[in-house]
């Protein structure tokens, strides 16, 4: 019988929700690390025992916490992200030059095959690696002599929050970074290429440059892995040769500034975002909360409103606070700023509320257990 | 040698998983950097988050305090005050107070 996990990390401390397959009766458990902020917590593939909090705090550093239990106990393991060499500078908001310093580790990304072997996306951007089951962190430098000196930060800092590994090919590896662009590896991390063309943002001096977008999210479905989903700053684009030249799909959405994005677990070209109103305004259209679904891949969307609230919800979806399952029948989740996390378990038609109160959902990660 | 007191905030103790206030011994002369190398010798969970692993600074919202005097921006080498090397007042790490 498999059992549904979601991980969710907050401002104020992670939670685990645990559910049989039928994705009604939920347990709640937590908070972890209560007063801290969880960016993220994974689970490993090859383990799903193996889990891994990236726990921060303004005051206090950056934490990792690893459970070897499924979530029932956590030990710190190495907080070390120290850049390789002198990392020199990138630009800050006002266009001046400011020396690289990590903050926090925004994502986690453990390997799909080896329970020790973890990712770090962290600010200011870069990708670090552990082999050693987050005891010690190695810095993957050549993503950042991708013009790393003309980057500059999004509004919510210069981030890489979106790691994904090719499933079928373990050395292709693709990034995302606010407010840089997307990146792709085809060795293991060695060599980078950024692959933002076809990307047009007007925020930017140049809308067609080489680096320098608001990439807000990437995602892919593991069974095509050469298509792409992005949600940018604004627009939502589509690839469908690994990132080689991207096409908007945005369609019919109220609104193509978002956040968050999901691809169905078995139905690659459906595809879920969470249209919100500007980047001024961060609040659905209308005080609606409406997820939105295309099954055709882009451009054509619906929207998934059935147990969501249509009126009087200025919540925002963060971009690492949106996930699938595996069951037979695709189960979607995603978390708010106003504490909630939502769960279909029908792939989008019929939503409910599997907790209303927690602190603000920073993301969102679901483990199937068999 | 001098057994130091240091009373550390609450995320700081639970994190380490030792009490609120917790005895050092160590050598003289009694400097700030001597106490937190001895804290982090004890409490090596705490590396990083009190002050920064390579350039060894407070970290920007920690504060030190003693004797009724903010002591957070001492040369990390400069003697604390006799009172705490004598262990009749305790050195404060603070969380400052902010973002709400």
């Amino acid at each position: 019988m498999s059992e549904i996990r979601v991980l969710v990390g907050t401002r104020k401390g992670a939670f685990i929700l645990s559910s049989d397959a039928a994705r009604r009766d939920w347990q709640v458990a937590g908070p972890f690390f209560g007063g801290w902020e969880i960016f993220h917590i994974a689970g490993s593939p090859a383990n799903p025992d193996r889990l891994y909090a990236s726990q921060s705090s303004s005051w206090f550093g950056q934490v990792i916490q690893r459970s070897d239990d499924g979530g029932a106990s956590w030990n710190p393991v190495g907080n070390d992200f120290a850049y390789a060499g002198d990392p020199g500078t990138h630009l800050h908001y006002d266009g001046t030059a400011r020396p690289w310093e990590f903050k926090r580790v925004w994502h986690l990304e453990p390997s799909p095959t080896d329970p020790d072997t973890v990712y770090a996306g962290v600010e200011d951007a870069a990708l670090f690696r552990s082999t050693d089951g987050g005891a010690s962190w190695h810095e993957l430098p050549a993503l950042r002599e991708q013009q790393g000196a003309a980057w500059m930060p999004g509004a919510g800092g210069m981030c890489l929050h979106t790691i994904l590994i090719d499933p079928t090919n373990p050395q292709r590896m693709f990034v995302a970074i606010s407010a840089a662009g997307a990146f792709r590896s085809d060795d293991g991390g060695a060599s980078w290429r950024p692959i933002n063309r076809g990307l047009k943002s007007q925020y930017i001096p140049d809308p067609e440059a080489e680096v320098g977008h608001c990439v807000h999210r990437i995602a892919m479905h593991p069974a095509r892995p050469d298509t792409l989903f992005m949600q940018k700053h604004w627009d939502v684009m589509r690839s469908d040769d690994a990132g080689g030249v991207w096409r908007e799909v945005s369609g019919n959405l109220p609104s193509d500034f978002g956040f968050a994005m999901a691809v169905h677990a078995h139905e690659p070209d459906t595809v879920y975002v969470v249209p919100i109103l500007s980047d001024s305004e961060h609040y659905p259209p209308e005080g609606k909360l409406r997820v939105y679904r295309s099954k055709n891949g882009g451009n054509d969307w619906d929207a998934l409103t059935d147990g969501l609230p249509q009126e009087h919800c200025y919540v925002n979806i963060l971009r690492d606070a949106m996930a699938v399952d595996t069951l037979p029948e695709c189960g979607v989740y995603f978390g708010t700023t106003g504490g909630q996390v939502y769960v279909s378990a029908d792939s989008g038609e019929h939503w409910q509320a599997i907790v209303r109160d927690l602190p603000a959902v920073l993301s969102v990660s679901v483990q199937t257990l068999d | 040698m001098a057994t130091v007191r240091v009373i550390l905030p609450y995320h700081i103790y639970t994190h380490a998983h030792c009490a609120s206030e917790v005895a050092l011994d160590l050598a003289t002369p009694v400097t700030l950097a001597a106490v937190l190398d001895a804290l982090e010798a004890a409490y090596p969970d705490l590396t990083g988050l009190i002050r920064d692993r390579a350039s060894g600074r407070r970290r920007p919202l920690i504060r030190f305090y003693a004797c009724q005097d903010d002591l957070s921006n001492l040369t990390p080498d400069a003697p604390l005050p006799d009172a705490v090397a004598a262990g009749h007042e305790s050195l404060l790490i603070v969380g400052a107070i902010a973002g709400g």
